[in-house]
């Protein structure tokens, strides 16, 4: 009967919490919680994100983005809103527009040229290893080189 | 042959002009984006318990201050100019706002008291207000006009040539 009893103590009390209470501290709300604050950077530190920051500013942050998390707002909103208040330097990866655009272009342009360097001399030195063509050979080598076999074969004599 | 030769350090000079930009600049000075922009509203609990928002403010200029009693030396070398040019300006109708951040209560009383701060000071829990000011560290001043547009931001200590210069722009906007 006892347990009958707090078994349905349990269920009023599941019933009671208020929604909202339970919305505010679901895994789904703290999982896209810390998504966000690891993009964001902690301002009062040197290279962190809020995620990772034990400081207390990072600390009242997330609790800015949990609660706008909360109200459902998505993560460019959330995002956004920082970026209005501290600029784009709070933001760990630059938007992708303008300036920024060499930033995320750059390293794909190196990876090309690098790759076009490499398949050039590849091929340069394949070339050379065929030998189609032999370089051609001054004729003074020759002449000296056929001298001196001369030389070594009379002097066996 | 010889422009080939050129080609490794030529192609090092946008590197390092790069590199040249980002290490002279300076990153502590990042422009506020809340210049020229309308401030964000706020309810300020004041140190003798009553409330203030920042809109009730509206048709009068505003130098909200950013403080903490943790803040040594910089706020304390701050806080008698700024209760000076309160006492100097208030009758031309500014209005001076402290608010005192990641403080607690007695400490933030204490450091009031010290300075006789007169005009309004209340402490900012959660940092809400600062974080809607993007406020990284303490001081930080921003110089609100009539219609309630961010004119101007300070980062650091106010000296009282930057703040009288401030005032009176800030007097002299519409």
């Amino acid at each position: 009967m006892r347990r009958i009893g707090f078994g349905l103590f349990g269920l009023w009390l599941a019933l009671a919490a208020p929604p909202s209470l339970c919305a505010a501290s679901s895994p789904e709300v703290e999982a896209r919680t810390r998504e966000i604050a690891a993009e964001l950077r902690c301002v009062v530190c040197q290279s962190l994100s809020v995620a990772d920051s034990p400081s207390d500013m990072a600390r009242q942050m997330r609790e800015l983005v949990r609660e706008q998390v909360a109200q459902g707002k998505g993560r460019q909103e959330v995002l956004d809103y920082f970026a209005s208040r501290y600029g784009e330097f709070v933001l760990l990866s630059p938007e992708k527009r303008g300036f920024n655009l060499l930033v995320w272009g750059l390293p794909f342009v190196g990876l090309v040229a690098g790759a076009f360097g490499v398949y050039a001399a590849a091929r340069r030195w394949t070339r050379r290893a065929s030998g189609e063509e032999p370089p051609p050979i001054d004729p003074a080598y020759t002449s000296r080189v056929r001298r001196e076999l001369e030389e070594r074969a009379q002097g066996r004599e | 042959m010889a422009w080939k030769k050129l080609l490794i350090p030529l192609a090092a000079v946008p590197v390092v002009l790069l590199l040249a930009y980002g290490f002279w600049t300076d990153p502590r000075s990042i422009p506020s984006p809340l210049v020229e922009k309308p401030a964000p509203d706020f309810r300020l609990t004041l140190l003798d318990g009553s409330a203030v928002s920042l809109r009730s403010y509206l048709g009068k200029p505003v130098v909200l201050n950013f403080w903490a009693s943790w803040c040594y030396p910089a706020c304390y070398e701050e806080a008698p100019h700024l209760e000076a040019a309160w006492r100097a300006y208030r009758d031309r109708g500014l209005a001076v706002l402290g608010v005192a951040i990641q403080d607690t209560e007695a400490s933030a009383r204490e450091f009031a008291q010290k300075f006789n701060f007169t005009f309004p000071n209340g402490l900012d829990p959660g940092s809400k207000i600062s974080i809607d000011f993007g406020v990284y560290g303490v001081p930080e001043t921003f110089f609100i006009d009539r219609q309630g547009r961010i004119a101007a931001k300070h980062v650091g200590a106010l000296s009282p040539g930057a703040l009288d210069g401030q005032i009176r722009g800030l007097l002299a906007r519409p």
